[in-house]
C-alpha cells in the first residue's frame, strides 16, 4: 500500500514536470501577450513586469474577431460532422465486412491526401471562381470535409477493429440488423474513440492555414486570417501577434477542455471482454 | 451482454454467417469512395496536365506543350536531390520522435495522479497552436540565440547560447514539429491504452512480470495497431511540412532545410510557374506513394488483424 | 463571368426600381499589416462617413501571403479585390500585363506633380502611372550616437563599406552583448538579397549583363559578398542566417548593435520611445558606397492600385486618391502625430515645417528616396531595373534560390567561392527556363 502510494506521487510529480516542459512555450507566448511591444524581446527576458491588456484591446478594435472565429466554428465542427457522417458507415463496413479489396481501398483513400496543396491550388481556385465558392464558408466546409476525410475513416477504422468481435456476433445473434448494430452499439461503445477523432479533425481543419487563406479573403475567413493578418514583415508585433494567437487558440482549448472528459472515460469494451 | 434464451441459437448463427458474406457495404461505403475519388481525380488530372505544358501565371507569352521539359527541368536541378533526402531526415526522425515519446506519454499519463485531467490537456496544448504561429514562438522567443528564452537558460549557467537555426538548422525544425505532433500521436495512443485489458494487467503482474516486461510484452504489441496509424498519419503531414520551414530558415541556410514542398514553393510558386510546380507536385505524390507502400508492407500488417 | 451576370442583373433591378439610388458598393481592399497601413485602416473611418454609399472591407495579411494571394486572383481574372497594395517590383510586371488600371485621369487637386519623381517613375510603366505610392522608402546607415562618442570615432555623412568594417571592428563588444552590425540575413529575394544587391550595384557589379547572361561569378559580386560575410560573421550578431527586417529591429532597438543598414521606415520605429530603448542615441547617414556611388541604396515603395477585374472601379478610385492625398497625410499628423506621417511620396510632407520638426530623419530620408535611380543602378550598362531587385517575374525563385546560398556561406556550410559558382549556375539554369536571352 505504502509502496503504491509512493509510486503515485513519483507519477505526480514526473508526469506534472513533462507537462509544464511541454506546454511552456505556450505559456511563454500567452505571457508575451500581456507585455508590452519593447518588453516582448527584452534582455533578459522579463518574467516580471506590469500586464497590460492593450494588445488584447488593440486587436479588439483593428479586426472583427468574432466574425473569424464563428467562421473557424463552423467551417471546423461542420466539416468534422460532415466527415463523420461519411466515415462511420465506411469504416464500419470495412472493419466488420472486410474483403480481399479493403487494406487497399483504404490505402488510397489515404493516397487522396498525398497531393501536396501548391500543386492544385490554381486548378481547385478556378472550380470555385467558377462555382461561386471563393470567400464562402460553404467552400471551406467542403475542401476541410474532403482533406479530412480519409483520416476520420483511418482513426475509426483502428478503433472499431479494437471492439471485440464478440460482442459484434452477439448482437447479430440477437438478431439486430446492421443499422441496429452500427447505431445502437457500435457508436455507443466506441463513443471515446469517435470523440478523440472528432476533437483531432476539429483541430487540423482550425489550423488549416494553406487553402484557408488562399481561397477566402474576408466573409468567409476563418481565424487563421485572422492571425495572418497579425503578422509583419516590417515592424514589430509579436505581443499584439502573441495576443492574437491566444484568442485565436482559446476556443479550440475549451472544446479539448470539455471533451477531455469523454475521452478519461476510456474505451469501456476491453473489460467487456 | 446478451439473452441466452433466444430460442433460435444455431439458426441465427448460420444466418450470421451468411449475413457477413451478404451484406451489401456498398450504400456504406460508396459515399466516402466517390467524393474521394473526385475530389482525387479531378485535381491529379489537371496537374498531370499542367506538368506538361508551359503555363505561367506571370507570363502568359509562354505557353504550348512542354513535352517533358518540366520534369527535365525539375531532375537537372541539383537542389532536388538535398530536398528529397531532407524530406525523408525530417520526416523519419519526426516519425521516430513522436512515436516513442508518444507511447512514453500515453503509458505516463495512463496511470492514476493528481490533476491528470489538467495535465494531459497541457500535453495535448501544442497540437492546438497553428504552425505559423509555433514557428514564430520558437524561432523568436524561444530559440533565437540573443533574446530567446533558450539562450537566457545557458547564458545564466554560462555557457554560450547555442545559435540554433545557424548550426542546427535541421534539427532545429526536427524539434519545433516534433513538438507540435507529439501530442497527436499521445492523443491517439491515450486513446488506445485505455482498452488494453486490466485482468490480462494484473494477471501478468501476479506471475511477477516487471514494469518493464509488461510494457513489451503487453502494451506495446496492444499499441501496435494504433502505432501504424500514427505512423501513416502522420507521414502524409510531415512528406509536405512548409509553414515552419518558412517561418523560420526559408529553406537555408544553403541547402540544409530545403524539403520538397519548399522546393516546389521557391522555384514553383514564388515565380508562379504553374508548369514546373505541378511537375514537382507530380514527384511529390509519387514519393508519398513509395513511402506509404514501404509503410503498409513494414507497419500495417498490424493493421489488419482481428 | 459571375461578375458580370450580377453587374446585369442588378442593373435590371436599378431599372425596375428606378427610384432606387446609392446603392451601396463594397470595396474589397487587400493590404499588409504595415504600420503605416494600420492608421490607415483606423482613419478610414472618416472615408466611409464622406462616402456613404461605399463600404470598406480589408483583408490584412503577411506580405507574401498577400502577394501570393493577388496574384492568384488577379491572374485568374476572379475578381475578388478592388483596391490592391503592391509594391514597385510588381507594379510595371503586373501593367505589362493588363492586369492594373491605368490612373492618367487623376483629379486636379490630387496634385500628382507633387509626388516625388523618383517614386511615380517607379510606379509607371512605359510613362503611365498605375498606381498611387501610400509610402516609399529607401535604405539608410543607422548607428548608436553614444557608442561612437564613446569610441572616439565619427560617422562621415556618406560612409564607405571599408569605413563600415573598420567602424564595426572598433565598436564589436561581444562580452557586453555589443555587435558592431547587424544586417539582414535571412534568405529571400526581399531579405538578404536586397541588401546584398545594393552592395553588388555599389561595388561595381550586377546580376545581369547586357544580353542577360548572369554575372554573378565576377570579381565584384566576390568582393561585395566578401566583405558582407566578413562583416557579418566576425562583428555581427549571432543567428544572423535568420535575422530578417524585424529580428534585426529587435535587435537594434534593444541597444545590440552599433550599426544597422536597413530600411528608411525604420527611422519613425527607432526614435520612437515607446519602441525603442535607444530612442534618443540614434544617428544617421547615407547607405555605404564601395566603388561608386551608383545603386548603394534602394528605392521601394508600397503603393495602391486597382485591378482591371475589379467591379467597383470609381469608387475604388476614390479610395486610392483618398488615401494618398495632401488631405490624408495632415490627417496623421493632426491624429496620430506628424512623425507618424506616412513619408517618401509628397514634396509638400518635406515642406511641412510641422513634420521636418517632428521628424528628424526627415532630410536624410528625402535625400536617398530622390536620389536613388531603378533604371541607372550599375556602373556598366545593364538590361534591367530595379535596385534591390531586378525587375522580372523570374526575379523572386532566383532572388530567394541565391539567398539561401548566401546565408550558406554565412552559417559557414560552404566557401564564397563555392557558394557564388552554384548561383551563377542555378541562375543561369532559371533564365534559360524562362526563356532567356530575349
Amino acid at each position: 500500500m505504502k509502496q503504491m502510494a509512493n509510486e503515485k506521487r513519483w507519477t505526480t510529480v514526473i508526469a506534472w514536470l513533462v507537462a509544464l516542459v511541454i506546454f511552456f512555450p505556450i505559456f511563454w507566448m500567452a505571457l508575451t501577450a500581456f507585455k508590452t511591444e519593447t518588453e516582448a524581446f527584452s534582455v533578459p527576458p522579463s518574467l516580471f513586469f506590469s500586464p497590460t491588456l492593450d494588445n488584447f484591446v488593440e486587436v479588439f478594435a483593428r479586426s472583427d474577431y468574432l466574425k473569424f472565429a464563428w467562421n473557424s466554428v463552423a467551417v471546423s465542427f461542420g466539416s468534422t460532422l460532415l466527415a463523420l457522417a461519411f466515415a462511420i458507415p465506411a469504416a464500419y463496413a470495412m472493419a466488420f465486412f472486410p474483403t480481399k479489396r479493403t487494406p487497399g481501398t483504404l490505402l488510397w483513400m489515404l493516397s487522396t491526401k498525398m497531393m501536396p496543396p501548391v500543386g492544385v491550388l490554381i486548378p481547385i481556385y478556378l472550380l470555385f471562381r467558377d462555382m461561386g465558392l471563393l470567400d464562402t464558408v460553404t467552400g471551406l466546409l467542403i475542401v476541410f470535409t474532403l482533406i479530412n476525410l480519409p483520416i476520420v475513416i483511418w482513426m475509426l477504422y483502428t478503433y472499431f477493429k479494437d471492439v471485440p468481435g464478440e460482442i459484434m456476433e452477439a448482437s447479430r445473434v440477437d438478431g439486430a440488423t446492421p443499422m441496429q448494430q452500427l447505431f445502437l452499439l457500435l457508436i455507443p461503445l466506441s463513443l471515446p474513440g469517435i470523440a478523440s477523432t472528432g476533437l483531432l479533425t476539429v483541430i487540423l481543419a482550425w489550423n488549416e492555414a494553406f487553402w484557408s487563406l488562399n481561397l477566402t479573403s474576408s466573409q468567409g475567413a476563418p481565424l487563421t486570417a485572422f492571425i495572418a493578418s497579425f503578422s509583419s514583415p516590417q515592424g514589430l508585433f509579436w505581443a499584439k501577434l502573441s495576443a492574437a494567437s491566444v484568442m485565436a487558440i482559446l476556443p479550440i482549448m475549451i472544446v479539448g477542455w470539455m471533451s477531455q472528459k469523454q475521452l478519461v472515460q476510456g474505451l469501456t469494451f476491453g473489460a467487456v471482454k | 451482454m446478451t439473452t441466452a434464451a433466444n430460442p433460435s441459437v444455431t439458426a441465427g448463427e448460420q444466418k450470421q454467417k451468411r449475413t457477413k458474406r451478404e451484406i451489401d457495404t456498398r450504400p456504406l461505403l460508396w459515399p466516402s469512395v466517390i467524393v474521394l475519388f473526385l475530389w482525387m481525380i479531378v485535381p491529379l488530372g489537371m496537374t498531370i496536365y499542367f506538368s506538361f505544358i508551359r503555363y505561367n501565371l506571370l507570363n502568359p507569352d509562354i505557353s504550348g506543350f512542354a513535352g517533358t521539359e518540366n520534369y527535365a527541368f525539375l531532375f537537372e536541378d541539383p537542389a532536388l536531390w538535398a530536398s528529397l533526402w531532407n524530406t525523408l531526415i525530417l520526416t523519419g526522425s519526426v516519425l521516430v520522435i513522436t512515436v516513442v515519446f508518444g507511447t512514453l506519454l500515453a503509458v505516463l499519463y495512463n496511470r492514476e495522479f493528481f490533476g491528470r485531467g489538467v495535465a494531459r490537456l497541457l500535453v495535448i496544448a501544442p497540437f492546438f497552436v497553428m504552425p505559423t504561429v509555433s514557428a514564430l514562438i520558437w524561432k523568436n522567443m524561444m530559440m533565437h540565440p540573443v533574446y530567446g528564452f533558450l539562450s537566457w537558460l545557458q547564458s545564466s549557467v554560462g555557457l554560450t547560447p547555442i545559435d540554433w537555426f545557424t548550426h542546427y538548422p535541421m534539427l532545429s525544425i526536427i524539434i519545433i514539429v516534433s513538438w507540435q505532433w507529439v501530442p497527436f500521436a499521445f492523443l491517439i495512443l491515450l486513446t488506445a491504452i485505455q482498452s488494453l485489458d486490466k485482468e490480462q494487467q494484473e494477471a501478468a503482474r501476479i506471475d511477477g512480470a516487471g514494469p518493464i516486461a509488461m510494457f513489451f510484452h503487453i502494451t506495446l504489441p496492444h499499441l501496435a495497431r494504433a502505432i501504424s496509424v500514427v505512423i501513416m498519419i502522420e507521414t502524409i503531414f510531415l512528406l509536405t511540412i512548409f509553414a515552419e520551414i518558412y517561418v523560420t530558415t526559408s529553406g537555408g541556410p544553403g541547402l540544409a532545410t530545403t524539403n520538397l514542398a519548399f522546393l516546389i514553393y521557391s522555384v514553383g510558386l514564388l515565380q508562379f510557374d504553374v508548369g514546373y510546380a505541378s511537375a514537382g507536385g507530380v514527384i511529390a505524390v509519387i514519393l508519398a506513394n513509395i513511402v506509404a507502400i514501404v509503410l503498409v508492407r513494414t507497419v500495417s500488417r498490424n493493421l489488419h488483424q482481428t | 463571368m459571375n461578375h458580370r451576370f450580377l453587374t446585369a442583373s442588378l442593373a435590371a433591378v436599378a431599372l425596375t426600381l428606378s427610384a432606387e439610388s446609392g446603392a451601396e458598393t463594397t470595396l474589397s481592399i487587400g493590404t499588409v499589416n504595415n504600420g503605416d497601413m494600420i492608421i490607415m485602416q483606423k482613419l478610414s473611418q472618416q472615408f466611409e462617413a464622406q462616402n456613404p454609399d461605399i463600404k470598406l472591407d480589408w483583408v490584412v495579411l503577411e506580405e507574401n501571403v498577400l502577394r501570393q494571394r493577388l496574384t492568384t486572383d488577379i491572374a485568374t481574372g476572379s475578381g475578388q479585390f478592388d483596391v490592391v497594395t503592391i509594391g514597385t517590383y510588381e507594379v510595371p510586371i503586373w501593367a505589362k500585363r493588363g492586369w492594373l488600371e491605368g490612373l492618367d485621369n487623376l483629379p486636379a487637386d490630387y496634385d500628382v506633380d507633387d509626388v516625388l519623381m523618383a517614386v511615380r517613375e517607379g510606379l509607371s510603366y512605359e510613362g503611365k502611372l498605375y498606381a498611387l505610392p501610400f509610402y516609399a522608402e529607401s535604405s539608410l546607415t543607422f548607428y548608436r550616437t553614444d557608442l561612437f562618442e564613446k569610441a572616439g570615432l565619427t560617422m562621415p555623412d556618406q560612409p564607405t563599406w571599408d569605413v563600415v568594417k573598420q567602424f564595426a571592428a572598433k565598436l564589436t563588444d561581444k562580452d557586453a552583448g555589443i555587435y558592431g552590425i547587424c544586417l539582414r540575413g535571412k534568405p529571400g529575394w526581399g531579405e538578404n538579397m536586397a541588401l546584398i544587391s545594393t552592395m553588388v550595384h555599389t561595388f561595381g557589379g550586377q546580376w545581369f549583363d547586357e544580353n542577360w547572361n548572369p554575372t554573378i561569378d565576377s570579381p565584384e559580386w566576390k568582393n561585395a559578398v566578401g566583405t558582407y560575410i566578413d562583416l557579418l560573421t566576425e562583428y555581427g550578431p549571432p543567428g544572423a542566417s535568420s535575422n530578417g527586417f524585424n529580428e534585426n529591429l529587435a535587435l537594434f532597438t534593444s541597444g545590440k548593435c552599433a550599426m544597422w543598414i536597413d530600411a528608411t521606415v525604420a527611422a519613425g520605429l527607432v526614435f520612437d520611445p515607446a519602441e525603442s530603448q535607444v530612442a534618443d542615441k540614434v544617428g544617421f547617414a547615407q547607405a555605404p558606397i564601395a566603388k561608386t556611388p551608383k545603386g548603394n541604396h534602394w528605392l521601394w515603395s508600397w503603393a495602391l492600385a486597382i485591378p482591371t477585374s475589379s467591379d467597383a472601379k470609381d469608387a475604388a478610385l476614390k479610395f486610392i486618391t483618398w488615401a494618398t492625398s495632401k488631405p490624408y497625410v495632415e490627417l496623421v499628423g493632426e491624429k496620430f502625430g506628424w512623425a507618424k506621417v506616412p513619408p517618401g511620396t509628397r514634396k509638400s510632407t518635406y515642406e511641412n515645417p510641422l513634420y521636418v520638426e517632428a521628424a528628424p530623419f526627415a532630410k536624410p530620408v528625402l535625400e536617398a528616396i530622390q536620389t536613388a535611380n531603378p533604371s541607372d543602378q550599375t556602373l556598366n550598362p545593364a538590361p534591367y531595373t530595379g535596385i534591390q531587385y531586378v525587375g522580372i517575374a523570374e526575379f523572386q525563385g532566383i532572388g530567394t534560390q541565391v539567398g539561401q546560398m548566401m546565408a550558406g556561406v554565412l552559417a559557414g556550410q560552404m566557401s564564397v567561392d563555392n557558394a557564388l559558382r552554384s548561383a551563377q549556375s542555378s541562375v543561369k539554369r532559371t533564365m534559360r527556363q524562362a526563356g532567356y536571352p530575349k
